[in-house]
C-alpha cells in the first residue's frame, strides 16, 4: 500500500551491493586455494591464479596422494574423530538426561558444577601437567578425555529434554521401565533430533581440532591431518614431515599447502549444506534456553 | 583444601536454575532428605558418576593444580607441586620485561578485536534484515557461515596464501604499481591481519543470535512506529535496535569475559619470532615459557593471572550492565 521512498530504495540498492561484497570476500579465498591446488607451480609463482586454475595439472595432488604420512594423519583424524565423539555423546547424554529431570534432589549442584567451568577454567600449564602425568600421553584419549563435555552442548541437550512430553516417560515407569530402559527406549528414540545435531557439533569440531594433538602426541605417525597442515605451513620450507622427495616437496611448497587446505577441509565442505540448518536451529536453541 | 574449591562454585552458581523454576523448591518430599532421594532415584545419579568424574578430574583438578604458581613443581612429581615458595613466581614475571610486552600486546588486540569484531555481525544482521528475497537472504547467510566450520589451521592456511608474496593481496598491490609486501613477517601488520582474518572466520556467525533476535521483535511495534510516522531509519533506530539490546549485552559481556584469552590458537598458528614484538600474547607466552621452556610453575602464576583477570572482567562487566541495562548474564 505504502510506496517505499526512494531514499529507502536506494537504501536497498546499496545493501545489495554492499551483501554482494560479503558474499564475494568470503568466498574469493575459498576458490583462489581451490584453483591453486589444480595450477601449475609457475603460473602461481607468476600470481596469475584468481578464480580459475592456470596451467591445469594434477602433479600436486599426486605427490600428497603419494606421502603415506598424510595418508596415516589422515586416517588418524577419522579415528580420533569417531572415539572422541563417542564418548562425548555418551558422556553429554547421560548427564543432560540427569540435568533434565526438575525433581531430582541436588539437580542444581549438579548444573552448577557444570555451568562455572564456562567461566573459570584451570589454564594450559595445570591441564598440561595433568594429562601428562595422567600417561595420556600419545594416545587418543588426550584427545577424547579433556574435551568429553561441551557445556554449551549439555545445556542444548538438557534444553531438549525438558521439553519431552513427561507423561510418556513416566508411562514407561508405570509399565516398569527402569530409568535405563526408559532413557534408551522411550527418550533417545524420540531424540534423534537433538542426537543428531550434537553428533554434528561434536564430529566437527574434532575434526578441526588441532590443539590437543600437537601439544600431546610427539610422534609424527600419530598426528591428525590438521596438524600435519600446520606443520606444512610453519615449516617454511614446506613438506616438513614428509619423508620423499624433499626437493621436489619444497618446490611446490604453496601448491602442496592449497591441496591440503582443500583435502582437510573437503568432508566438511561435503556435509556442510546439509547440516547447516541443524547447526542452526542447535545454536538457536541454545541461545534462548542457555 | 580440595572441598573447598570444588564445593563453592556449585553454592555460587546454585541459585540462577533455582529461580528460574521456583515450583521445584516446594520442598515437601525433599525434605525427607538425601537417603530416600537416593533410593528413589539411584538410578538417575549413577548416571551422572562418569560425567561429574570428568568434571572432577578434567576440570576442577586443573583449578586446583594451580597452586603450582606458588609451589615449586618437578617434572614427574606431584602435580601440586612440592614446596611453597610463596609469591616468587608472581614477582619474577612482574619484573619481566617479556611479560610486560605481551601484556601490552594483548590489551591491543583484545581491544581491537572486541572494536572491530563485535560490531560487525549486528550491522551484517540487520543489513541481512532488510533483505526481501528470502532465497537470496538464505544464500547469503549460508554462505557467510561456512568460515565459522573450518579448522583454525585451514584459515590460518588460507590467510597465509592470501598474503603470501605470490598471493592475491600482493597481487592486487603489483597492479597498484606497489612494491610486493611481506606481511607474515612484518610485525606492523600483524594486528590489521589478526583482525582482519578474525571478522572473516567469525562475523558471519556471529549473526545467528542476532537474527534470531530480530525475529522476536513484535510486528506490531512497527505499524505503531510508522504510524507516528517514523522512517525506516527511525524504526530501526527506536524499534530494532532496543529488541536486540538484551542479545547485544549478552554477547558484549561475554566477549569482555574472554578478552584476556584472544585466540590463543590462532596466535599461535600465526606468529614468528619475527612478528613477537606485536604478535605475542599472554596465552602464547605461557605456553612458550611453559611448554616449550618447562619452567611450569613461571608459566602457572602466568595463566593465573591471566584468568582472574578475565574472570574480574567478566564478573564487572555483568554487574555493570545490571545495574545500567538490566541485562546481566546471571
Amino acid at each position: 500500500m505504502v510506496k517505499p521512498s526512494r531514499s529507502y530504495r536506494v537504501f536497498q540498492g546499496v545493501n545489495g551491493v554492499v551483501l554482494t561484497l560479503v558474499v564475494l570476500v568470503t568466498l574469493y579465498p575459498f576458490t583462489n586455494i581451490l584453483a591453486r591446488s589444480f595450477s601449475g607451480e609457475r603460473q602461481i609463482r607468476a600470481g596469475e591464479v584468481t578464480l580459475l586454475p592456470k596451467g591445469f595439472n594434477l602433479t600436486t595432488y599426486k605427490i600428497v596422494f603419494q606421502d603415506e604420512m598424510f595418508w596415516r594423519n589422515y586416517g588418524n583424524t577419522v579415528l580420533y574423530t569417531v572415539v572422541a565423539t563417542a564418548v562425548a555423546m555418551v558422556l553429554t547424554t547421560c548427564y543432560a538426561y540427569v540435568l533434565s529431570k526438575k525433581n531430582l534432589k541436588g539437580r542444581g549442584v549438579l548444573v552448577g558444577v557444570a555451568v562455572f567451568t564456562m567461566f573459570f577454567t584451570g589454564g594450559l600449564i595445570p591441564n598440561y601437567i595433568l594429562v601428562t602425568s595422567l600417561g595420556l600421553k600419545n594416545s587418543v584419549w588426550a584427545i577424547a578425555l579433556p574435551n568429553a563435555i561441551s557445556v554449551f552442548n549439555l545445556l542444548v541437550m538438557k534444553a531438549f529434554f525438558e521439553n519431552l512430553p513427561t507423561e510418556l516417560e513416566e508411562a514407561a515407569q508405570i509399565d516398569g521401565l527402569s530409568t535405563y530402559g526408559t532413557l534408551f527406549r522411550i527418550v533417545l528414540p524420540l531424540s534423534k533430533a537433538v542426537v543428531a545435531t550434537m553428533v554434528l557439533f561434536y564430529s566437527v569440531s574434532f575434526w578441526n581440532s588441532w590443539f590437543s594433538a600437537f601439544l600431546y602426541m610427539d610422534r609424527t605417525d600419530l598426528m591428525p591431518v590438521t596438524v600435519y597442515l600446520r606443520n606444512l605451513i610453519q615449516g617454511a620450507t614446506g613438506g616438513g614431515n614428509a619423508g620423499a622427495g624433499t626437493e621436489q616437496l619444497s618446490q611446490v611448497a604453496a601448491n602442496i599447502q592449497s591441496v591440503t587446505i582443500v583435502l582437510t577441509a573437503l568432508p566438511i565442505l561435503c556435509v556442510y549444506p546439509f547440516v547447516q540448518r541443524y547447526f542452526v536451529s542447535g545454536v538457536m536453541l541454545g541461545a534462548v534456553k542457555g | 583444601m580440595s572441598t573447598s574449591t570444588t564445593s563453592a562454585p556449585p553454592g555460587t552458581e546454585d541459585s540462577p536454575p533455582a529461580r528460574a523454576a521456583p515450583r521445584r523448591r516446594g520442598r515437601a518430599p525433599a525434605r525427607t532428605g538425601w537417603r530416600r532421594a537416593l533410593r528413589r532415584d539411584w538410578q538417575l545419579y549413577s548416571l551422572a558418576v562418569l560425567p561429574l568424574l570428568f568434571f572432577l578430574v578434567f576440570r576442577y583438578l586443573p583449578m586446583i593444580g594451580n597452586v603450582i604458581a606458588f609451589r615449586r613443581f618437578e617434572p614427574g612429581g606431584s602435580i601440586f607441586g612440592e614446596d611453597w615458595v610463596g609469591l616468587r613466581y608472581v614477582e619474577m614475571f612482574l619484573s619481566d620485561p617479556t611479560f610486560w610486552q605481551v601484556f601490552r600486546n594483548t590489551l591491543w588486540i583484545g581491544g581491537l578485536t572486541l572494536l572491530f569484531c563485535f560490531p560487525v555481525p549486528i550491522v551484517l544482521a540487520l543489513l541481512l534484515n532488510e533483505v526481501r528475497r528470502r532465497s537470496l537472504k538464505r544464500f547469503v547467510q549460508s554462505v557467510s557461515y561456512l568460515p565459522h566450520f573450518l579448522s583454525i589451521v585451514i584459515v590460518a592456511g588460507i590467510t597465509m596464501q592470501m598474503l603470501a608474496s605470490d598471493g592475491p593481496v600482493n597481487h592486487v598491490l603489483g597492479w597498484l604499481g606497489h612494491e610486493p609486501v611481506r606481511f607474515i613477517q612484518e610485525p606492523e601488520w600483524f594486528r590489521t591481519i589478526y583482525v582482519g582474518s578474525e571478522i572473516w572466520q567469525t562475523a558471519g556467525w556471529g549473526t545467528i543470535l542476532y537474527l534470531a533476535a530480530l525475529t522476536t521483535i513484535d510486528e506490531d511495534l512497527y505499524e505503531a512506529a510508522r504510524i507516528d510516522g517514523a522512517n525506516r531509519w527511525q524504526q530501526i533506530w527506536h524499534v530494532t535496535l532496543p529488541g536486540i539490546r538484551p542479545t547485544m549485552v549478552t554477547l558484549l559481556i561475554l566477549n569482555i569475559g574472554t578478552f584476556m584469552v584472544v585466540g590463543f590458537e590462532k596466535v599461535l598458528l600465526l606468529y614468528n619470532p619475527l612478528t613477537y614484538p606485536t604478535a605475542d600474547v599472554i596465552s602464547t607466552y605461557v605456553y612458550r615459557s611453559g611448554v616449550e621452556s618447562n619452567s611450569f610453575s613461571y608459566a602457572a602464576a602466568i595463566g593465573l593471572f591471566e584468568a582472574i583477570i578475565g574472570l574480574v572482567l567478566i564478573t564487572s562487566a555483568n554487574q555493570l550492565s545490571r545495574r545500567t541495562v538490566g541485562t546481566s548474564l546471571w
